[in-house]
């Protein structure tokens, strides 16, 4: 009945254990060390160094079709394939090229779009961002109103995207622009993807409280876009953006990230043992750990049966928004726990950079960082609330 | 937060309110943040020169003579502007140590240069592996002809770096997690072999690690008799959590009045949030939250005054739990209701949040605090 079973068969067991020999024998133990910090700002270099360390295996873009230079995985393989990953503390997969807009370049590209656009993203040369999000477009994204003139073959952009992750470190934009406000607002939107090296576009940083900087907000004043790089019809972005946010919705559960973090919280626990001296309070962190435990196991286990349509369904639907809102809700109480457990230590503001995760750290002093951090998981990549709106209307009917 | 001021606890909070409002305004904190970590921070001084360092210590000796009440005024107010100070560890901490146990030779070499900003001090009696219960003590202080030889490891003291005196905990017999055998020792911050490792702390402070070899202190460094020092440190670590839960109060009052504020100008959907049932009920939420740590933060205080120190603990232990778990919840769900704009540096929300994340650390967490409240009850 268990339907994680469907990966112990022994083709798959053996595919796991190659993945897991090659991920442990070629990360860098730098980047690795980055990772298990709960640390989601790796440099660019970083990214790059470790995504065509998997290309040259073969395994970059392994949600990509072998058509296309992925791995041509089936979903099980995949599925196995990043929990090795996210076990190993490799890096995050490049979620705005790789993830985002390389396969809905190739639902909805051009012929001409999928030569110019795919091999930069599979190769790891070209890094891409989102801009969807704007000062007054956040839950509400149809509202947005960063626009997009149509002159002859080019679209003239002005005003600005904010919340950008990575708009620091990319090369290109895709994003959501307002071609028409007749309508509802759900039309005269088009997909765009624009050079960020054009004119009159520029970066501004926005430091999140804990200091680390990761996302942006990008002015555009009158970039020119050549018409050739819209993705679709015009007007009817939407519906590709709509297609494009399910996949991001999926990443968002972070399942294996959450095991990998709750086995470094488990082996600070045993290797240095805090509550050495409060054998009670011992007693009730192993509580809250069991409890973090069981809520994940059920988390995966709804993972598996939605994306592997065990109870007979259809497509992957709007449930899918509840993998995203309760992925992040354990994730946070992992971090806040790990925190917790680290008592005073957890004061100083400082990253240990010697030590290679929290049961190497001498004493979990870098453990308030990821529970600062990771707020932001909650409202990013359509708010908890709009998952849950999304889930009173599409799969209840409310 | 208290039910009723006297004439000079009005003028007392008013003091501080202006300050937070004109002084310390958010705009004008990064700036002032700057020299917290320096000896002569002049933010200090403006303290002295306002009367809040003098308040609660004792007249005799350079101060006020203020009460508990007027203690939970400022600290209200402290928390209400995230005005981040010294304060804790020289006047509650510090001034509880010496007021209670102190003999007069100690009292008046220091306390007045406290009063009038001459002097800091920090308390370091937390040790590997940071965890609160202040019987965890390993460093050991030996009898040495006319002194004593401290020798350990002090780790997360406040403003350590700062501090003129450190007020230090260390084991004259016994072992790891008795409660007799403490003393507690007057160390100067520039006696040889003593090591200081400072770092700031995520709500913008400063905490020091401190390594003491072979430390010489004379006997009159003692404070209070040798190997009774528990009661005292426990006493003063009641003051300081009870200073600090209501200074969390006053931090959750703030992050409740930015986010309502915040829900009613921000639209989305065209309408403004706080009109959605769905985002009302988690306000009011917040705002029970908000309420019910602010009588358990009043009762904490007001327990400091208990002649049994048992009732002081539960009391106190009984607050920090409350305060702890509204800290939490006031301030994730002020960062939620607000969304991104909320994790920036810019906005104030994310730093209020920070602070009331650092005194659920401070002094014990829940955890630490329901267990001694059951371990009281049952003793």
């Amino acid at each position: 009945m268990d339907v994680r079973n469907r990966f112990e068969t022994e083709d798959m067991r053996a595919f796991r254990q190659e993945v897991r020999t090659f991920v442990r024998t070629n990360l860098p133990d730098d980047i690795r060390r980055k990772v298990a910090q709960e640390r989601m700002d790796l440099p660019r270099a970083d990214q790059q160094r470790w995504h065509k360390i998997l290309r040259a295996k073969g395994w970059a873009c392994p949600g990509w079709p072998t058509a296309h230079g992925g791995p041509g995985f089936s979903d099980d393989q995949r599925y196995v394939f990043e929990r090795e990953l996210a076990l190993a503390d490799a890096p995050r997969p490049m979620i705005y090229g790789e993830g985002m807009l390389g396969p809905t370049v190739i639902a909805f590209g051009t012929d001409a779009q999928k030569r110019r656009i795919l091999p930069g993203i599979l190769e790891g040369d070209v890094f891409w961002c989102q801009g969807f999000s704007e000062p007054n477009a956040g839950s509400d994204l149809a509202s947005l109103q960063c626009k997009a003139e149509r002159v002859g073959d080019e679209y003239i952009l002005n005003g600005s995207k904010m919340w950008t992750s990575e708009g620091h470190i990319a090369d290109w934009m895709f994003g959501l622009f307002r071609t028409d406000n007749s309508g509802r607002k759900q039309e005269g939107i088009t997909f765009l993807m624009l050079d960020l090296r054009s004119p009159g576009v520029t970066v501004r940083p926005i430091l999140l409280f804990e200091g680390t900087h990761e996302v942006n907000q990008v002015f555009f004043d009158n970039v020119r876009v050549p018409a050739e790089n819209r993705l679709g019809e015009e007007h009817k972005g939407w519906t590709i953006a709509k297609h494009l946010l399910s996949l991001e919705r999926f990443g968002t559960a972070e399942v294996s990230r959450s095991m990998a973090s709750l086995g470094r919280l488990q082996s600070f626990l045993e290797e240095q043992d805090p509550f050495c001296h409060a054998p009670d309070q011992r007693d009730a962190i192993a509580r809250r750990v069991a409890e973090l435990e069981m809520e994940l196991d059920a988390l995966e286990i709804t993972e598996v049966r939605f994306l592997f349509n065990q109870d007979g369904a259809n497509e992957i639907g709007p449930e899918a928004s509840m993998l995203k809102v309760r992925g992040t809700e354990i994730q946070q109480d992992i971090f806040e726990l790990a925190m917790m457990c680290a008592g005073g230590y957890a004061l100083g503001a400082r990253r240990d950079e010697s030590a290679a995760d929290l049961a190497e750290t001498r004493r979990g002093e870098d453990s308030a960082y990821p529970y600062f951090n990771f707020r932001k998981t909650a409202i990013y990549a359509g708010s908890n609330e709009i998952q849950r709106n999304i889930i009173a209307k599409a799969v209840l009917g409310l | 937060m208290l039910p009723s001021f006297t004439d000079e606890q009005r003028l007392l909070r008013e003091s501080i309110e202006r300050f937070r409002q004109q002084d310390y305004a958010f705009e004008k904190r990064k700036a002032l943040l700057a020299k917290l970590g320096s000896k002569d921070d002049p933010l200090w001084k403006q303290f002295a020169e306002l009367g809040w360092l003098a308040a609660t210590l004792p007249e005799e000796h350079g101060g006020l003579g203020g009460s508990h009440a007027d203690l939970a005024i400022m600290m209200e107010q402290f928390g209400r502007g995230l005005m981040t100070s010294p304060f804790v560890p020289t006047i509650v901490l510090g001034g509880t140590i010496l007021q209670l146990a102190a003999n007069e030779a100690q009292k008046s070499a220091i306390l007045p240069d406290v009063a009038e900003g001459r002097a800091k001090l920090a308390l370091a009696y937390l040790e590997p592996p940071a965890q609160p219960d202040p019987a965890i003590v390993a460093t050991r202080a030996e009898h040495d002809g006319d002194g004593f030889v401290i020798t350990g490891e002090k780790v997360a003291v406040l403003y350590g770096n700062v501090a003129d005196h450190l007020l230090v905990s260390a084991r004259t017999s016994g072992h790891v997690g008795d409660r007799t055998g403490i003393s507690l020792f007057l160390v100067a911050s520039d006696a040889p072999g003593l090591t200081i490792d400072s770092y700031r702390t995520h709500d913008d402070g400063w905490a020091a690690d401190l390594r003491f070899d072979q430390v010489r202190v004379p006997t009159e460094a003692v404070i209070g008799s040798v190997g009774a020092g528990l009661a005292t440190l426990e006493a003063a670590l009641d003051a300081g959590t009870a200073a600090i839960c209501a200074e969390a109060v006053g931090a959750m009052w703030s992050l409740h009045d930015m986010t309502l504020d915040y829900i009613k100008v921000r639209k989305q959907f065209s309408a403004a949030i706080g009109s959605f049932q769905a985002i009302q009920h988690r306000m009011v939420n917040m705002y029970m939250k908000c309420q019910l740590a602010q009588s358990m933060a009043l009762a904490g205080m007001a327990a400091l005054d208990a002649v049994d120190p048992v009732a002081r603990n539960r009391a106190v232990s009984a607050a920090k739990v409350q305060v702890g778990r509204a800290a939490r919840h006031v301030g994730e769900e002020a960062i939620q209701l607000h969304g991104g704009i909320a994790m920036t540096d810019e906005y104030a929300a994310g730093h209020y949040f920070k602070r009331l994340t650092m005194i659920r650390l401070m002094f014990g967490d829940e955890n630490y605090h329901l267990w001694r409240y059951r371990q009281i009850a049952s003793d």
